[in-house]
């Protein structure tokens, strides 16, 4: 018997959706002088496309929801238009 | 080894109890009802190993097995009629996701109006589920083939269910033998996943697909249900070399010798026609009985190489395709023999609906009917 | 236990097939910093599936089963309960995975609602987690027993005539050893409550309110200002129990003791597009008055439940 079992299991990988920044109309920038580190943004990031080490933003993923916009509570991140390149 | 004196019901529970088993989820229908009491015993007793979920609905039990399959446990379930009927989700997600799930269903007529005696309907409508469907016909042949079920399950990854007919089998007594824990052992060895459901093997089971990845799984599946086939005889023939049981191959042949006429059913009914090819043949009709005990996969090639030129097949289901002139075993016979269409005839009936009395009279009149029939 | 003090595992891999703005992604990344990484999901049809990634590449790091719709109770409680056969027989070694569900209002009012009543019954033993969007989202929005009164949906196309089933409710009365619900807007009383269940056996229920932009059509900035909203105003309430007893959390308990007064119900409301029916309509007043009425009685009944059993 052949055993190779064909089973449709599926591996973790980054982008398994895609390069999901290509969604983006809108960009977050974060403005690290304003920053006080609470981490609002990195956990209400549906993405996890904010690093928790010093809010670096992944725009390979980042949708450009702007949850992180509103719930800065120090207004540190502002959303901009995306510009087409 | 040990010697019973049970119904079909025990020695399938019996069988259960012995094949190191580690999780039942079972739903009491009529006729299976015993089957899911007895596992439950057994548990309470001590004698078996294993945890039981007592689930609300068919529906449950299969999806619970199915679930407990993945995370790499051996499981059971068994049920009947309705309830196979809404399992059939699960069937179709087990064999699908290649989970060696183990099932006995204790053949029953479906509704509507309810009736619940012995009747093939259940199983034949999860024909196209790509589960392997055996039927056997005695008690002995439950207990050995709930054995050889999970051995071939977990071997080729795809589910296996044992049908035997309701009452007639399930509630019938009849002395049985068991094997021993050290031979059981020998049969079949612990079961051993390449993945489980589990963080040490990581990953998730069951992404959306389009055609491109599906119709590969599909192919394997279909693939390997054909493949099942020569498994299903290779482990018969492990066994028999084990324990000197044997209940035949895919199909149970009675009297081949220089027959013209054999007559095709599956079940109990194919027991029964045992007798009736005696009395044909006591009037000189050269009658031979073939009890298939493989339905799923359909034994194609092996049904015609049962069959000599000339020679007629004369089948009997315990079920119908409605609106055609009989039933499953008829369409897939004709399929089967398609080629040979000019060398064989092939005549069919629906017979034992709703647990029918067939004696081994009526089926030989019936045969007799049909031999009119081919014979024009 | 601050933000900062959160795990960093992550139970998804950035490049999800979720909406922009999604709840679910953010409810998994904070659910999955409480259970761990010893832990095994089971997830019903719903957006978390089909924004999952296809075959053979997935965005989840926890390892999963997608089972079938209605399965959810009987799979979860099947595998726990097989889980528990398999370390007892020594066929698996180490410490037993934390099972869970990760479904729908769908997969749990709906569908799922009989398989689950029967596991909670028999105390199986899994955290079932309902990320409750009220509505189908994952085809098109469809009502489902957990859209409100007045929302459209698709198939319910002038607005939804009835309102929807208290769920954790009919859960808690159960009486199984966890029941709770959350908000993305507390992450911290989320995550506490996950901790607390991961640490108790038999049959847990969280139920986390999710806001969903695309269904509810609201800007998907706004998801948790949304979320905030529904526990500030009434529409959602936090709370949790133990074998049948009951108890208020954080602003809903103030609600309901009278020291916070509720947000007006408009601002929650007014930017949910499946209402704009509703507040066109000249009985808007009328509904609007109702729906404060219903928030109203079903605090002063929850209220009323956690004061049966102390």
């Amino acid at each position: 018997m052949d055993k190779k079992i064909v089973q449709p299991i599926s591996r973790p990988v980054q982008g398994a959706c895609g390069v999901t920044g290509t969604w983006r109309s809108q960009r977050p920038i974060l403005d690290t002088s304003l920053c006080n580190g609470c981490l609002i943004c990195w956990l209400y990031c549906p993405e996890a496309a904010i690093s928790r080490e010093d809010r670096d933003i992944d725009f390979t993923y980042c949708k450009g929801c702007g949850i992180c916009a509103v719930e800065c509570g120090k207004k540190a991140i502002r959303m901009v238009k995306e510009e087409i390149k | 080894m040990s010697k019973v004196f049970g119904s079909g019901n025990t020695a399938c529970a019996m069988a259960v109890k012995d094949a190191d088993v580690d999780f039942v989820a079972a739903y009491p229908i009529t006729p299976q009802t015993a089957v899911a009491e007895k596992i439950a015993a057994y548990i309470a007793q001590g004698i078996m190993d294993a945890n039981y979920l007592p689930v609300e609905s068919e529906h449950s039990a299969a999806s619970a097995i199915a679930a407990a399959s993945a995370v790499g446990a051996r499981v059971f379930t068994a049920t009947a009629s309705q309830g196979l009927l809404y399992m059939h989700e699960i069937l179709h997600y087990a064999a699908g996701g290649r989970l060696p799930l183990v099932m006995a269903n204790v053949n029953r007529a479906v509704n509507m109006p309810w009736c619940l005696y012995a009747d093939h309907q259940d199983a034949v409508s999860q024909r196209d589920t790509g589960w392997i469907q055996l039927f056997a016909a005695s008690n002995q042949e439950i207990y050995d083939s709930i054995l050889l079920a999970f051995k071939v399950a977990e071997e080729v990854q795809i589910p296996v269910m044992i049908n035997y007919d309701g009452f007639l089998v399930s509630h019938s007594m009849m002395p049985f033998e068991t094997l021993d824990e050290n031979k059981i052992k020998e049969y079949l060895p612990p079961y051993d996943p390449s993945w489980r459901l589990h963080p040490q093997w990581g990953g998730t089971f069951g992404n959306v697909t389009f055609s491109e990845q599906y119709v590969p799984y599909r192919e394997s599946l279909t693939r390997d249900v054909k493949r099942a086939g020569e498994l299903i005889i290779r482990c018969a023939r492990e066994f028999e070399e084990l324990t000197g049981r044997w209940h035949g191959g895919y199909f149970d042949v009675y009297r081949p010798e220089d027959a013209s006429f054999f007559l095709l059913s599956m079940g109990s009914m194919g027991k029964e026609m045992e007798l009736a090819v005696d009395l044909l043949r006591q009037e000189g009709i050269p009658a031979a009985g073939l009890r298939l005990r493989v339905f799923c996969p359909f034994p194609k090639e092996e049904l015609s190489a049962l069959l000599p030129t000339g020679t007629n097949l004369l089948v009997f289901d315990r079920n119908l395709v409605y609106g055609s002139a009989a039933g499953v075993l008829l369409q897939e016979s004709r399929a089967a023999l398609y080629d040979r269409r000019d060398e064989i005839r092939i005549a069919g009936i629906s017979v034992g609906l709703g647990g029918e009395d067939l004696p081994a009279s009526l089926l030989a009149d019936k045969a007799r009917e049909m031999i009119q029939e081919v014979k024009k | 236990m601050k933000i900062k003090d959160l795990s960093t595992l992550e139970y998804i891999t950035p490049g999800t097939g979720a909406c922009a703005g999604c709840p679910s992604t953010i409810g998994l990344r904070i659910i999955g910093k409480a259970l761990g990484e010893n832990a095994i999901g089971f997830l019903t049809p719903s957006c978390a599936v089909a924004s999952m990634g296809l075959t053979p590449q997935t965005c989840y790091t926890f390892p999963a089963l997608n089972i079938c719709f209605a399965s959810a109770g009987a799979s979860a409680g099947g595998a726990a309960m097989a889980l528990d056969a398999l370390y007892r027989k020594g066929k698996l070694q180490g410490e037993k995975p934390v099972v869970f569900n990760w479904v729908g209002d769908g997969g749990t009012y709906d569908i799922g609602f009989q398989g689950l009543s029967g596991s909670a019954e028999r105390n199986d033993d899994y955290i079932h987690f309902c990320y409750n969007n009220e509505a189908y989202s994952n085809t098109g929005n469809q009502r489902s027993g957990a859209t409100p009164q007045f929302a459209l949906t698709t198939t319910s196309p002038t607005g939804k005539e009835i309102g929807q089933k208290n769920m954790p409710l009919l859960m808690l009365e159960h009486r199984p050893p966890y029941v709770a619900t959350a908000s993305l807007a507390y992450p911290m009383d989320l995550y506490r409550k996950v901790e607390k269940a991961k640490n108790i056996t038999g049959f847990r229920y969280i139920e986390i309110h999710m806001p969903c932009c695309t269904s509810w059509r609201f800007p998907a900035a706004d998801t948790i200002k949304m979320s905030k909203l529904a526990v500030r105003t009434g529409a959602w309430l936090l709370w949790e129990g133990e074998y049948g007893k009951l108890t208020l959390n954080g602003v809903t308990a103030s609600l309901a003791e009278g020291r916070r007064k509720p947000a007006p119900l408009e601002n929650y409301l007014k930017p949910q597009g499946r209402f704009s029916t509703m507040f066109k309509s000249p009985d808007k007043d009328k509904h609007l008055a109702f729906i404060e009425y219903n928030i109203h009685r079903e605090l002063e009944f929850m209220a009323g439940r956690a004061k049966l059993l102390k």
